[in-house]
């Protein structure tokens, strides 16, 4: 009997999780799939009425925007994320005196940009008459409606979220650490370059993260929502509507759980097929080393 | 890694103090702009204020409308510090029941574990909202806190998973022969040593709690209520343009707990972070 109880005593520890799995994650989701398929105002019951929100969303305009509008954004801040953590990581990865304060002060944004706070000093900075358009003039240069021209406010807005590079740097410096030190003494016997060293040891080695650092960073983007929101409120002409903005206009703003539910199981399958993408392109770009 | 030449020293030097000068700079213009006029902030580029007002803070904490700023905070802490505590909580003992015990279906339920790391959580935000809305718990903390209780932040208890895999064994081993039940191993002898993941929860988490600004926006309808993030945002919204140096004093209160828990427990976060990885 004792023994009996002895193999479900792990049970016990992580019962919360298998309940907060079930009730607030697995139900939910097969929930959300449920309403997607019905009609639901907030305060009336969900009346099925089968791939009604689907043919709807489709030939929504503004659904083909705020798209349009995530692609771009995802294609600008995941990529710029990324090469910038990397470059600040390997220029940190010398022998210097006072990385650590480096390390610090560069992860710093990253603690507050997702913040209110941050958006506020955004939309501060780069107003007609803000900072950013002071120091341009200060050099000479010809001040721009970073916020109000259609074809620079995404751009700003990517800006916070690429500012914000910290963790990913983070970790590009672990995994610079983990590099056996051999490798490149090898290199350096057989005489190769810096840029050789690079693209045949450092970028090789650091792949896997590259590959985590791409997938985590792209599921958090596809989904961002509070920078748009304060900052710019998705205008002008909707060219910083993102696909969060949409999705709580319809839930939150307008309380149509249905169509809502249907924008959040596209953005899932949408997620879904470039994580999964991104995986499988993985197996030509990523290498795992033999010491596994 | 290698020695470097002195040139090529001096100008990763010149480099880095560069990026942090740019990295830096829009917060360093946002203290010295708390304490500008409204009329000083926009025409210059300097950080330091030429005439230096000291009236924005108490201004701003008072607010213009009904509650001010120390309703705001005292609502963020309260939100905050039992969703802080709970996680901890859960993802410690999550963490403990995946690294030390064997159980029927472990494997796959760490994989399910994992696998829910990946789950946007825009997808389940509608049915949560609705079930929540039965439950009675809009307008209040609960649906921060619950889910931290019932540990639905996956990433920390993956987070624990690591860290008590990197625990020896011998430890509980040893415990158990002296006739230790697996609670009091956990409690007396495995805790002690997790100051530093512990650590990481409590930052990560904070930071993320007190930031959540979307969550709030829709779970919290009550001003009464508001944490700060509302708060600011709606201070933003109903003032006029020259409340300025107001709302970015208050800005810069309002990500001030958050900036001084992570100096104060820096060392413990950067260790968490770099032997588990991160999101954001």
């Amino acid at each position: 009997m004792k023994r009996k109880m002895k193999r479900f005593e792990g049970y016990l520890y992580i019962l919360p999780w298998l309940v907060g799995f079930l009730a607030l994650q697995f139900v939910p989701l097969v929930n959300s799939l449920w309403y997607s398929f019905t009609d639901f105002q907030l305060l009336g019951d969900a009346k099925f009425v089968g791939f009604q929100n689907y043919r709807k969303l489709f030939s929504d305009p503004l659904f083909r925007q705020s798209l349009m509008v995530t692609f771009q954004y995802v294609l600008i801040a995941v990529p710029g994320k990324i090469i910038f953590a990397l470059i600040v990581a390997l220029i940190l990865n010398q022998r210097l005196t006072g990385i650590n304060l480096f390390r610090t002060l560069y992860y710093v944004p990253s603690i507050l940009g997702g913040s209110v706070a941050i958006s506020v000093l955004w939309k501060y900075l780069f107003m007609n008459q803000g900072v950013v358009n002071n120091l341009l003039a200060v050099v000479g240069l010809p001040g721009q409606d970073w916020l109000g021209n259609p074809n620079l406010a995404l751009g700003t807005v990517s800006l916070v979220t690429i500012w914000q590079f910290g963790s990913s740097m983070l970790l590009f410096l672990a995994g610079l650490k983990q590099i056996p030190e051999c490798l490149y003494e090898a290199a350096e016997i057989d005489g190769a370059g810096k840029l050789r060293v690079f693209f045949t040891i450092t970028m090789p080695e650091l792949s896997p993260i590259v590959l985590f650092n791409l997938v985590m960073q792209m599921i958090n983007a596809f989904q961002d929502f509070t920078p748009a929101y304060v900052i710019t409120q998705g205008g002008p002409l909707k060219s910083t509507y993102l696909y969060g903005l949409m999705l709580y206009d319809q839930g939150f703003k307008f309380f149509k759980m249905g169509y809502a539910s249907a924008l959040s199981w596209i953005l899932f399958v949408i997620i879904l097929f470039f994580t999964s993408l991104t995986f499988k392109s993985s197996q030509s770009w990523v290498h795992y080393g033999d010491d596994v | 890694m290698r020695k470097r030449s002195k040139p090529a020293l001096i100008l990763s030097y010149i480099l880095l103090i560069i990026l942090a000068y740019v990295m830096i700079y829009p917060l360093l213009w946002m203290i010295g702009a708390a304490f500008k006029s409204n009329e000083e902030i926009f025409g210059t580029v300097g950080i330091l204020p030429k005439h230096p007002v000291f009236g924005a803070f108490s201004a701003g904490w008072k607010g213009t409308g009904q509650y001010g700023f120390s309703r705001y905070m005292i609502n963020t802490f309260a939100m905050v510090l039992p969703t802080v505590a709970f996680t901890v909580i859960s993802s410690t003992l999550v963490g403990y029941g995946f690294a030390r015990f064997q159980f029927p279906f472990k494997k796959a339920l760490f994989a399910l574990m994992l696998s829910t790391l990946m789950l946007p959580a825009t997808v389940i935000i509608i049915p949560r909202y609705i079930f929540f809305k039965h439950l009675g718990w809009l307008d209040s903390y609960l649906p921060f806190i619950v889910p931290a209780l019932l540990g639905c932040f996956p990433f920390f208890n993956f987070m624990m998973v690591q860290f008590f895999r990197g625990l020896p064994l011998e430890l509980d081993e040893s415990a158990k022969l002296d006739g230790c039940g697996s609670f009091r191993i956990l409690v007396s002898i495995l805790l002690p040593l997790c100051k530093s993941a512990i650590f990481s929860v409590i930052v990560f988490q904070f930071v993320w709690i007190w930031n959540d600004f979307l969550n709030a926006l829709i779970y919290i309808s009550s001003v009464a209520k508001y944490p700060v993030a509302l708060g600011l945002r709606m201070t933003m919204d109903i003032s006029t343009e020259f409340d300025w140096n107001q709302i970015l004093a208050m800005s810069l209160v309002s990500i001030l707990p958050p900036v001084v828990l992570f100096f104060a427990a820096q060392k413990y976060f950067v260790e968490g972070i770099a032997t588990t990885g991160m999101k954001n």
